[in-house]
């Protein structure tokens, strides 16, 4: 094999290996999201009700 | 060089009372502290010893005057709120406005990570004892920093450092790195400007509230490097390196992140190996610019006009270490500590998502992003907001971290039964195993104690008895457990330990 012959082979081996990874990854994410929101649920029913006024209400004074 | 190292983390806590806003905060962290000493059968509660507290001495070399100090400087006044000192070697308190759990001395960043969160357990049940006294004002705890309308409250850390490290030596070593650590252990936030004005996500919760690089305050003006120089050891060996910039951590791997790489940072600059400095233009610009862009492109300016983004920062400071360690023995928790590092930089790197459960800010910004998606929310929506308060919450039952955990979706380091039992044992490894464990059995005759002193009151003595523990690293297991264990009185506990 070529100097030549090698350098294409092995962008071809890394292109491959990088399609592989993207694959791997965005599978990887949907797996994370499908996982998440599964919890969504959960956490929904946990949340404070009348998160507006929740939040309002949160006053801290400063400390340290 | 090794990533174990003298350290204790301190927390306070937000606190609010169902349904009753305007609840004085005082009032209801007092209320935390001392139900958690009565349930907890404390006693004669010892008082805290102030004598070694020097809030006003500045490690750069002067004294600030007391009339020249805001009111909250003076922290070595006893305001007469509520103090406890527990038998894990921890100090338990009211702090201004808020209860908060000053972990016992440990000597490692695991053990950090587990009194730490034992301090969270011991805050979740006395809100729980809290609230039982008083059925009709149940009290609600965070372990975060801001209120998202202007107020901050801390979470600082504690590491021992040679004296002999020129104070201005350790604060440019450490500025670049503490600059971009955030991206490890930031704790997310929806909000910018302190006063939460502008609607969008931010990496830290702190990084808006820091408006200088070196200070002595930490309730105005927060520096990046606190200069309180009030070693709590041999001044002439140590000094305390007070560190008040970051979040409080709800995930393991975060506090344990940023307590190791903190501590491995320190060892490089302790060495006094020379490594390539690196300089920022601006350093608090930089802590503010990094929070800002959770896509993580955000570069900041090198005094010789290079720009790094916070990734490129941690990486360059990786390999130094990597670089230091290279020819030396390492023990497993400080290859633990690498090979963390290492695999979190990497992921930030390719797909933050892979850190969902070990980072807080991405866990909490992968979350909103699903209600985002799935409820077509701004970053305005209030529903938002509370998903980021109620991240904090330490009910298990309530906060949405504790949600995750449950769902098995947070990686853990420290198992539950060593956390629960981290709630009462003090570490064995430092003097607080004499502060805890003096309070576990003599409780009756503590008068008074702090990082520095037990101070004991026995009986048919007219003078109180001052044990000075200035050494961090004297009182451990080793050195007492024996006569904690031959001596039931104490009496002769105190006999035998003053014949040493």
């Amino acid at each position: 094999m070529s100097e030549q012959q090698r350098k294409t082979q092995r962008k071809k081996d890394e292109s491959e290996e990088l399609i592989e990874t993207e694959k791997i990854d965005s599978s990887h994410k949907d797996q994370l999201d499908d996982d998440v929101d599964a919890i969504l649920d959960d956490i929904d029913a946990v949340l404070e009700e009348n998160a507006e006024e929740f939040v309002r209400g949160f006053v801290q004074k400063g400390g340290e | 060089m090794t990533v174990h190292r003298v350290q204790g983390s301190e927390v306070e806590y937000g606190i609010s009372v169902s349904g009753q806003p305007h609840a004085n905060p005082m009032v209801a962290s007092t209320r935390i502290v001392q139900s958690y000493a009565h349930e907890r059968g404390l006693s004669r509660r010892a008082h805290w010893d102030y004598q070694e507290e020097t809030p006003l001495h500045d490690a750069r070399g002067f004294t600030m005057g007391r009339e020249t100090a805001h009111p909250s400087q003076l922290t070595d006044e006893d305001l007469g709120l509520a103090n406890v000192i527990l038998t894990n070697g921890a100090r338990f308190y009211v702090d201004h406005a808020h209860p908060e759990y000053s972990s016992p001395e440990v000597t490692s960043p695991l053990d950090i990570v587990r009194w730490e969160k034992a301090g969270e357990r011991i805050m979740a049940q006395a809100a729980i004892y809290a609230s039982q006294a008083e059925p009709s004002a149940p009290i609600l705890l965070y372990k975060n920093n801001i209120d998202n309308k202007g107020a901050s409250y801390g979470s600082h850390e504690n590491y021992l450092v040679a004296r002999s490290v020129p104070f201005q030596t350790l604060v440019s070593g450490l500025m670049p790195f503490l600059v971009s650590r955030q991206i490890l252990c930031g704790s997310g936030r929806v909000g910018r400007q302190q006063d939460g004005s502008v609607h969008a996500f931010q990496i830290s919760q702190r990084a808006d509230y820091i408006e200088t690089e070196v200070g002595l305050e930490t309730t105005l003006k927060r520096p990046i490097v606190n200069t309180r120089d009030e070693p709590h050891a041999d001044p002439a060996v140590y000094r305390r390196l007070h560190l008040i910039i970051g979040d409080a951590n709800m995930a393991q791997t975060a506090i344990f992140i940023k307590h190791a790489t903190t501590s491995l940072m320190l060892a490089l600059i302790e060495s006094g190996r020379p490594y390539k400095p690196i300089v920022l233009g601006n350093a608090v610009r930089a802590v503010h610019d990094i929070s800002h862009d959770p896509e993580l492109r955000a570069t900041v300016s090198l005094s010789d006009g290079r720009q790094l983004t916070a990734l490129d920062l941690q990486w360059s400071h990786f390999e130094a270490v990597t670089e230091f360690l290279k020819d030396q023995e390492q023990d497993w928790q400080t290859q633990l500590a690498m090979s963390t590092w290492e695999n979190l930089l990497t992921k930030l790197g390719q797909d933050p998502a892979q850190c969902f459960g070990e980072i807080d800010w991405i866990t909490k910004l992968h979350l909103l992003n699903r209600y985002r998606d799935r409820d077509n929310l701004e970053w305005s929506d209030p529903t938002l907001h509370l998903v980021d308060l109620q991240y904090h919450d330490i009910r298990p039952d309530r906060g949405v971290f504790h949600r995750l955990a449950t769902a098995g979706r947070i990686p853990t380091l420290v198992s539950d039964n060593d956390i629960t039992s981290a709630m009462s044992e003090p570490p064995t490894d430092t003097r607080a195993y004499f502060r805890g464990r003096c309070l576990a059995k003599f409780s009756a005759s503590i008068s008074a104690a702090s990082w520095d002193s037990v101070i004991m009151d026995l009986p048919g003595r007219t003078s109180l008895l001052r044990i000075p523990t200035i050494d961090p690293l004297r009182g451990t297991q080793d050195h007492v457990k024996a006569l904690f264990d031959e001596h039931d009185t104490v009496d002769s506990f105190v006999a035998a330990l003053t014949d040493q």
